[in-house]
């Protein structure tokens, strides 16, 4: 009798841990738990160190000349293509040249018309401020904007942020969000002519 | 503790150990998608042509445009299974449903979708292309197939890769975008633009209930089958097609940035709330040609300054809505869109 109780008892306990297992298992990803500080920030910490080495200022930060040459900004770190820089319609393309881009180089032309680098700070308005992680992640996974939109426009090398993993995506992303937020409109892009060939079916 | 006691739990915990290893991983990780499209289900003894009659026949009464191809629809529900209906206005379709969606183009079979779920956390997408004869049609790859039909001098029909079917199914709560209570209602809006006809045999919310396939029952849904209610009949069909063709993106589900009012087929229903939220709401997107801070989603009595149609009528990548699945205009929609915002009242 005592050693039928204890066989109970082992295996009532063996399946409540079984149970356990398979619950914790079937939780989806992220249900277990919030971030906490020490993660959020190693996280920007990472996301810091990645978007300085991936030359996310080279195209987001506006660039101005120095003594020693052209170089980025950081007064406006991360701002995008500043809305007081007007810029005039690009040259027409010619021979092997199919591309110009702006001194500031945040505004590029090519045969898709006429790409302004996005503002990367959280500002609720013009920046990623109104943005989700999930929304920054599905942009690099995808190629479109926000996942679902147009197509991010060249020169942006989405195809290389994508061979990212998800949790350094976080880190970029907790990275940004950091960033005090910076009011700056950026234009949005310009397109090229629709193609000839777009008569439309009858 | 006995020693049988300690050898029965030293084999339990062993179990568990091992049970523990593998609960990580499902058994459904292992399923995808078949290589031919005749071993999904869809045909009686996998015959091209012949479908299995227990896939069930549907029609979206609002559909989405699709460059003018001509789309059939079927269903698969599991024997015994129902639709979980406890959110009218987001069924949860069983584990094992399959939906297959065939795009014809010309009279030529182009295309099959195939969406199956395949356990209670995955779906699984699928695309196959039909050849030439139209006997037999292959998975496509993952990224897709470009140009599979010309439509016009220098556009094609694309078969979509995978990424673009998340991007429209949802990658968090994927799932079927044209089997619901609105787009299955036997209230049919007879002036839905590119409606089509409804067969004896289709699959309606009304067929649904009657089968006892939904939980809990919705009999409601056949006493007052659903209907965008509307002052008018425009208002009504212009609501269903921004239901069918907007609403699996601009739902106010979080997943992109966007504050103007739901356009999910469940959220259309009162369709004058609708239509003078849209008619109120400013846009950043700026119309081309028009002054900075003038440009509405809709705005009253102006089609020339309702962004929602000038990029409805783009095909440009950085502006066209919607920004996949069409490389062609729906001219029907735009005329019978504008027309409608110009009888708008100021």
């Amino acid at each position: 009798m005592k050693r039928t109780h204890a066989t109970t008892t082992v295996m009532v306990l063996a399946m409540a841990v079984f149970s356990g297992a398979l619950l914790r298992a079937k939780a989806p990803a992220g249900q277990d738990g919030a971030v906490t500080p020490d993660k959020q920030k190693a996280r920007v910490e990472r996301g810091a160190h990645l978007v300085k080495t991936m030359a996310c200022h080279d195209c987001h930060t506006p660039w101005t000349m120095g003594p020693t040459g052209p170089h980025p900004d950081m007064t406006r770190a991360l701002t995008g293509h500043p809305s007081d820089v007007v810029m005039p319609p690009p040259p027409p393309a010619s021979g092997p040249w199919i591309g110009h881009m702006a001194a500031t180089n945040t505004a590029w032309a090519g045969p898709w018309g006429v790409s302004f680098t996005a503002n990367l700070t959280p500002d609720k308005e013009t920046g990623l401020g109104a943005w989700t992680e999930d929304m920054f992640i599905a942009t690099m996974r995808t190629g479109r904007h926000q996942g679902k939109g147009r197509r991010i426009l060249p020169p942006m090398p989405v195809q290389i942020l994508n061979a990212l993993d998800d949790e350094d995506l976080k880190s970029v992303f907790a990275y940004l969000q950091s960033l005090p937020p910076v009011k700056n409109k950026v234009p949005a892009p310009i397109e090229a002519a629709e193609p000839p060939a777009a008569a439309e079916k009858k | 503790m006995t020693t049988r006691a300690v050898r029965t739990a030293t084999a339990a915990l062993a179990i568990l150990w091992i049970a523990a290893l593998h609960a990580g991983s499902s058994a459904t990780d292992d399923l995808c998608a078949p290589a031919r499209l005749r071993d999904t289900g869809l045909y009686l003894d996998g015959r091209p042509g012949a479908i299995d009659p227990r896939n069930r026949p549907f029609s979206p009464q609002y559909p989405l445009w699709s460059d003018g191809a001509r789309k059939t629809r079927w269903v698969y529900l599991p024997p015994g299974s129902t639709i979980d209906t406890r959110d009218p206005r987001d069924w949860q379709m069983p584990v094992g449903t399959k939906f297959w969606k065939e795009f014809t183009f010309g009279g030529r079979k182009v295309e099959t979708r195939f969406l199956w779920r395949a356990s209670a956390d995955r779906w699984i997408f699928a695309t196959y292309v039909w050849n030439e004869e139209g006997s037999d049609a292959l998975l496509a790859p993952d990224t897709g197939v470009p140009a599979v039909v010309e439509l016009a001098p220098g556009r094609s029909h694309d078969i979509p890769g995978i990424a673009d079917c998340r991007a429209c199914h949802g990658d968090k709560r994927p799932g079927p975008l044209g089997f619901n209570a609105l787009q299955l209602s036997t209230d049919r809006d007879p002036n839905a633009i590119h409606g089509e006809p409804i067969a004896f045999d289709m699959t309606t919310v009304a067929t649904l209930e009657r089968e006892r396939l939904f939980s809990p029952a919705r009999p409601e849904l056949v006493a007052t089958p659903p209907r965008i209610a509307a002052g008018d009949p425009a208002t009504r069909a212009v609501l269903g097609y921004f239901a069918g063709n907007c609403g699996s993106c601009h739902n106010g589900s979080g997943e992109i940035a966007y504050d103007g009012p739901s356009l999910k087929p469940g959220d259309v229903l009162d369709g004058d709330a609708v239509a003078a939220a849209l008619l109120a709401k400013a846009t950043t997107w700026q119309v081309p040609g028009q002054p900075d801070g003038t440009s509405f989603m809709l705005k009253r009595a102006h089609p020339e300054a309702s962004a929602m149609l000038a990029r409805m009528k783009s095909r440009r990548p950085a502006s066209q809505m919607p920004p996949l699945g069409t490389a062609m205009r729906d001219d029907e929609a735009i005329a019978a869109i504008e027309q409608w915002i110009t009888s708008t009242r100021r």
